[in-house]
């Protein structure tokens, strides 16, 4: 019992020791919430479902059939207070646990800006076959599968797909959200440490997904606007030329940046201005129907 | 005008090695057995008695056989997955290219869901369902028939797929716009539609028939509140399954048109949303889950009660929970996708809707754990994996109602953590509930118990083959590490990857152990030989018949006058041992005939869908026409029933004595 006490205390330092990078190291604001609930969720849950794992065993054990000291009561097939405890226990855990979801799920709604006297940084994010572009738009500057952001600042993200869906997830910054061809949804997120995290695309999209990671540098502010001003001396221009070149497929793309980005870019795309297609009408984008605005696009009114 | 559609010979993927082994090697194998039926001239046979049958019993045995054979395929995808992600880390990309690589985790889920879980599952509702009510047959047992087979033709075409043509690359659910033609024009999805629409046609049938069987013929005096709680299960899954996969077809119905017709429902262009087909798939897709698990919460009730020696504890709080989770089922389906940007409201609302599921559910394992509070606990096969389910599924349960909490899904939703969970609840859940009825009703179906020890074996290598599969999983989505990953370059994931290897290589033992299992009992039949038709002391009507039930399965209709009606006469029988037995006045059975409509509609069902998916329209329209024209053959038949003479009843009576007689 006491090897078995060892090795269950070794396999969760291994365990929790090996978390580090994901979703149990945060190192933001929204993520250190979302790990808390995690956490909390499990420690009220365990609490239940712990003495009915050890009861289940013991119930087993001792009635079994070998067992001449345990009573035989054959007729014992309904009890009112019995009753009463099997539907009260699940029912308090899920208030508890309920609770904590209903009030979490307002307090980090990915689309509500974060609280903060640093005003956020914007980036634009499309999702291509199959690489990432972030384009910064008040810095006039873009990026192919990396991030950069300054430390201690709110940033505020808009995400549209070029085609297929992907989500875009930095575990260790906040929660995922999906990327929709006409569609955006937004996301909010902030890091609060130094650093470098890995991101990704935790939707799977195609033949080359399993390379579509990216790392975010979170570097202090007067970092980062060193890499803007750097940014924008060199790289290619992102205009809609080069933005059809970045559309075809392609996998595992080394990062690179662009030096500026024509105006409406992001705009476009959420509107399928550049979206090809099979079909033979010439001007595939005439439609811009209200369709493309959907539920996910409320939050930025 | 090409007479083959898009089909030539670059279909075949003669330059991949690995496919054209495992084809040719199964092609090698389904020819030799069936080499070996004709030459052993079974086939006259197996046509008579099975292909053809419309018996209820038979029907269910063939779902079964079907449901293990694809638990093989299935588990051979899963085992080349888990050897892929063991050693393609860092710069290293396996053994699988991402083109096979993304068939095979598609085809996995395909396979385990629609063609191992659902046949295991209706194939003990056929088996076990009208026995309990103490009747005949189903309501329908032509239809039953048809249903069987179309699942089989919907089975054959996804294994056809192997070696003409590709599977989809677009994951189980097949996503839009992933899975439109314009990412995916190949015939993949094509074989993923046919499939499942043929063999979904098969399972609204059946969910049909077991509604009208459950509903309205029970045998006499079978009130709602005796039924056993087994039937309960497979009514309230029965009732899901009318109810939710219309919605399948439907929508699956419409991605077809998208791909064929040019329409754009799901289409990111021309005003189509991709969005509505995730939201109408899970509308169905959740609702599936239950529709698996609710009868295997079944089996495990039964078998709770027979192995302890006494009935159930809490019949109406099961009857309440199941009913509660049928109803509740159908509204929690956006936990999907709460990372698709939903309003807040939104996201809280279905999150308590899915944990409140979890209520009924904590209410049956509390139910089963007070069956065996003053029982006599006998640890048979069955029992234990009785106990190995309610220990594993209240800890899947718990990373459920996490998954449940919107703020945690976020971090979680598509990593290996809810890989981790849906395998926890479903393998305990679904898979050990399934094993369980199959050793539990196996000697009512043939007459003969199936091997203790080989099951013991079974059962201890897919418990601790199952937590070493699955638990590091959990701890690598922590980490961060997403499902469908062809490589990856993080170093760290790897130990956590190779344990989850030796996991699967452990439930292959298991497998292995299984049919070891089948094996041995078949040699030592003789010994595991049950003659009472009540080998476990059971409590319910199948076991108060003889095992193998006659086609009949009673000789008289049982009346019933409590629940556990068997159980209730054990005890009776005592009481009346001094009186006089009257005397038993046999009367001829009428029972339906046997058809071969199921198999030649589906031998057309078949046809069509392989000419849909490769474009050969006069052959479609052949197998359109062939499946009418057999249908129309059926309608006007004359005879619809044999009837079993007096006689062949008595003697098969006197030939199977049983302790209690209804």
């Amino acid at each position: 019992m006491r090897y078995l006490a060892r090795a269950v205390l070794f396999i969760s330092a291994a365990a929790l020791g090996g978390c580090s990078e994901g979703v149990l190291d945060p190192k933001g604001p929204v993520a250190a919430a979302e790990r808390l609930i995690m956490l909390n969720s499990t420690g009220i849950m365990l609490a239940i479902v712990v003495p009915t794992i050890l009861a289940t065993l013991g119930m087993a054990y001792w009635f079994r059939a070998s067992n001449l000291r345990a009573r035989y009561m054959p007729e014992f097939d309904y009890s009112g207070r019995l009753e009463m405890l099997v539907w009260s226990i699940p029912i308090m855990t899920i208030l508890l646990t309920g609770g904590v979801a209903w009030l979490s799920s307002y307090d980090l709604d990915p689309p509500k800006p974060l609280a903060s006297v640093v005003k956020p940084i914007r980036i634009q994010v499309v999702s291509l076959d199959w690489k990432w572009l972030f384009i910064y738009p008040d810095e006039g500057v873009a990026s192919v599968n990396h991030l950069t952001v300054p430390v201690g600042t709110p940033i505020s993200f808009e995400l549209t797909s070029a085609g297929v869906m992907n989500s875009f997830f930095v575990p260790q910054l906040a929660g995922q959200i999906y990327t929709m061809a006409g569609m955006v949804t937004r996301l909010h997120l902030q890091a609060d440490h130094t650093g470098t995290y890995r991101g990704m695309s935790s939707n799977y999209s195609g033949a080359g997904f399993s390379d579509m990671v990216f790392n975010v540098d979170a570097v202090p502010a007067e970092k980062f606007a060193g890499w803007v001003a750097a940014t924008r001396t060199a790289g290619p221009v992102l205009d809609a030329q080069a933005y059809a070149d970045l559309v075809k497929p392609s996998q595992a793309v080394a990062p690179y940046t662009y030096r500026a980005v024509a105006t409406g870019l992001f705009s476009g795309i959420t509107k399928l201005e550049f979206v090809s297609t099979d079909s033979t009408d010439p001007s595939p984008h005439s439609d811009s129907s209200p369709h493309t605005h959907h539920a996910a696009q409320r939050a930025d009114q | 005008m090409n007479l083959l559609g898009k089909l030539d010979w670059s279909a075949v993927p003669f330059d991949q090695p690995i496919i054209m082994g495992a084809g040719g090697g199964v092609v090698l194998i389904i020819g030799a057995i069936l080499g070996w039926v004709v030459l052993k001239g079974y086939v006259p046979y197996l046509w008579r008695e099975w292909i053809t049958s419309v018996d209820h019993k038979r029907i269910g045995v063939m779902y079964l056989v079907l449901a293990l054979i694809m638990l093989l395929r299935g588990f051979s995808d899963a085992i080349m997955m888990r050897s892929q992600q063991a050693i393609a880390a860092g710069g290293a990309q396996g053994y699988l290219p991402p083109e096979h690589y993304d068939q095979i985790f598609s085809a996995h889920g395909t396979i385990m869901i629609f063609f191992v879980a659902m046949p295991l599952i209706i194939g003990l509702m056929n088996f076990a369902v009208p026995l309990q009510l103490g009747i005949r047959d189903v309501a329908f047992p032509t239809l039953n028939s048809v249903s069987l087979w179309l699942t089989a033709s919907g089975i054959l075409l996804i294994n056809v797929s192997l070696v003409v043509g590709e599977f989809a690359r677009t994951g189980w659910m097949a996503y839009p716009p992933l899975s439109e033609l314009q990412f995916s024009p190949g015939v993949g999805v094509d074989y993923y539609l046919w499939s499942l629409q043929i063999a979904g046609v098969g399972t609204l049938l059946t969910g049909i028939n077991f509604v009208t069987t459950i509903l309205k013929t029970r045998a006499p005096g079978m009130g709602y509140m005796r039924m056993p709680v087994f039937c309960w299960t497979a009514l309230g899954s029965s009732l899901s399954i009318v109810a939710v996969f219309p919605v399948l077809t439907a929508t699956l119905a419409m991605l077809l048109l998208d791909r064929y017709l040019g329409f754009h429902f799901f289409t990111i262009d021309a005003g189509g949303n991709p969005m509505m087909y995730v939201n109408l798939f899970w509308v169905w897709g959740h609702p599936e889950v239950y529709i698996l698990v609710l009868p295997a919460f079944g089996v495990f009730s039964e078998v709770a009660a027979t192995f302890s020696g006494k009935p159930l504890f809490g019949y109406r709080s099961m009857v309440a929970a199941t009913m509660a989770i049928c109803v509740l089922s159908m509204l929690v389906w956006l936990h999907h996708f709460f990372t698709m940007g939903a309003s807040a409201n939104v996201n809280a609302f279905f999150g308590m809707m899915s944990m409140i599921i979890g209520v009924p559910t904590g209410v049956k394992i509390f139910n089963w754990m007070f069956t065996m509070y003053g029982g006599r606990v006998r640890f048979s096969v069955p029992i234990l994996w009785l106990i190995g389910f309610m220990v594993t599924f209240v800890l899947g349960g718990l990373t459920g109602v996490l998954l449940a909490v919107p703020a945690v899904d976020w971090t979680v939703h598509n990593s290996l953590f809810l890989v981790a969970h849906f395998h926890h609840v479903i393998i305990p859940g679904v898979v050990f509930g399934c094993f369980a009825g199959y050793t539990y009703w196996f000697p009512k179906a043939f007459g003969f118990k199936l091997d203790e020890a080989w099951g013991r074996r079974a059962f201890w290598c897919w418990f601790i083959g199952f937590h070493l599969a699955f638990m590091p999983l959990y701890v690598v989505g922590l980490m961060g590490m997403t499902r469908r990953l062809q490589h990856y370059d993080v170093l760290a994931w790897q130990p956590w990857l190779l344990v989850a290897e030796a996991g699967a290589v452990i439930i292959l033992a298991g497998i292995v152990c299984q049919i070891m299992q089948f094996v041995v009992s078949i040699r030592n039949r003789e010994a595991l030989r049950d003659v009472t038709g009540d080998p476990w002391n059971g409590l319910t009507l199948e076991w108060s018949t003889a095992s193998p039930p006659p086609a009949w399965n009673f000789a008289f209709q049982p009346h019933v006058s409590a629940r556990d009606a068997f159980w209730f006469e054990k005890k009776l029988a005592p009481l009346k041992k001094g009186q006089a037995a009257e005397p038993r006045k046999y009367e001829p059975i009428e029972t339906p005939k046997s058809t071969p409509i199921g198999f030649v509609n589906a031998f057309f069902a078949v046809v069509f869908g392989f000419a849909a998916i490769w474009h050969i329209w006069w052959m479609a329209a052949f197998g359109i026409l062939g499946a009418f024209a057999a249908l129309l053959v059926f309608a006007f038949r004359d005879v619809e029933e044999v009837e079993i003479p007096a006689e062949t009843i008595a003697q098969f009576d006197r030939a199977h004595p049983l302790e209690v007689a209804l």
